[in-house]
């Protein structure tokens, strides 16, 4: 476990604490997850490139240090930098379709 | 508890949602033109959808005690079709003269297109011309990175602009610290499943010097929830935020950048 960097705009608080706030809501929201892969698992087809993205972060939460959700929305982004000449869609898909 | 919508898009909302708001506590709202959900046909489209957040939607939210703002532009969206959007864009200094006008906004990009990026160009170069503020619209998802650090660079080339009267709305974690470190004001926004919960909010408001942040719910025809910045207030007290630090974050924080146009007035000041 890391050595608790606590940011200077938030109260001091123990992982207890954190724990008490949080922990059902991280938990059901993990068993979500697991039912979603297993709904694909029973699913006919390929896999989409937005589940291979969701694969492919999974490995970032069990890394130690904190900025976690950035690491994964930016493993998610489009990493070209110039525009591009016409959209074929208005909506955004979640995950860089590129994204190996 | 008080608080400031700045970004909600009431012209899709009921008016027991404006009822909502004001018993949860909300002292105005601010509404950036948006995009319908699909492309308007013709200039005349947008000239009814002005006079509707100019002259309709203040009546609406003065029905419950509530101040009704707006921003004014043709959405990235709709970009497309450059011939439309230069009719628009010619629509627009009439109703800048609307009392209750803020700026230019929602503007930004949307797929990061060249003709995106053009119509950016004009917005801002309008905004300059009249000296108006700018409500930045950054695009969703795995478009989000790119297309901020492209509307950043246009905001600066320009050379007028001041980063002090631009919010940057919709950032998330990868975004935030980029656009807070460029002098820029940050927004972020509230939704059940697309851009941040009220939890994550709460996260990044620890992590950053919120001085320059607002938060805001960007309620409109989607999935989205118009008590969204009021649950985040209230998950900041379940952490043990104070009152004044909450206080100052959604009804401070959104006045004092609000305040540098001289139509926006400040609630408390008013009662």
């Amino acid at each position: 476990m890391s050595t608790p960097q606590p940011h200077p705009g938030a109260p001091a608080r123990t992982r207890e604490q954190v724990a008490d706030l949080h922990f059902m809501d991280a938990r059901y929201k993990l068993l979500d997850l697991a039912a979603f892969l297993d709904r694909l698992d029973r699913a006919a087809g390929g896999e989409d490139h937005r589940v291979r993205g969701l694969r492919a972060a999974l490995p970032l939460l069990l890394e130690k240090d904190e900025g976690r959700v950035a690491r994964i929305l930016n493993l998610w982004s489009d990493p070209s930098v110039e525009p591009i000449a016409k959209a074929d869609t208005k909506a955004a898909s979640g995950v860089w379709p590129g994204l190996k | 508890m008080r608080y400031i919508e700045p970004h909600g898009h009431m012209v899709s909302r009921t008016t027991d949602d404006y009822q909502a708001m004001a018993l949860a506590g909300c002292a105005a709202i601010c509404e950036p033109a948006f995009w319908a959900g699909f492309d308007r046909k013709s200039a005349d489209g947008f000239y009814d959808y002005f006079c509707q957040l100019t002259q309709i939607e203040p009546k609406r939210a003065a029905k419950y005690g509530l101040p009704h703002y707006s921003w004014l532009c043709i959405n990235p969206k709709e970009s497309e079709d450059m011939a439309l959007a230069a009719d628009v864009l010619a629509l627009i200094p009439e109703f800048l003269k609307a009392p209750t006008v803020l700026g230019i906004g929602e503007i930004g990009l949307n797929k990061n297109t060249r003709n995106e990026m053009k119509l950016l160009e004009q917005h801002i170069a309008l905004a300059v011309q009249y000296d108006q503020m700018i409500l930045v619209h950054t695009p969703h998802l795995e478009d989000k990175r790119k297309g901020t650090r492209l509307i950043m660079d246009c905001l600066k080339a320009n050379g007028v602009v001041k980063p002090e009267r631009v919010i940057i709305d919709h950032v998330e974690e990868h975004t935030i610290h980029e656009v807070l470190d460029q002098g820029f004001w940050a927004g972020i926004t509230l939704y059940p499943e697309s851009k941040s919960t009220p939890v994550r909010a709460v996260d990044m408001i620890e992590s950053v010097s919120a001085q320059r942040v607002w938060l805001n719910s960007a309620c409109d025809w989607g999935h989205s929830d118009p008590l969204s910045v009021p649950k985040a207030a209230q998950e900041m007290r379940r952490r043990g935020h104070s009152a004044a630090a909450i206080d100052r974050l959604v009804y401070g924080n959104p006045v004092k950048f609000l305040s540098q146009s001289p139509r926006f007035k400040d609630p408390a000041a008013q009662a």
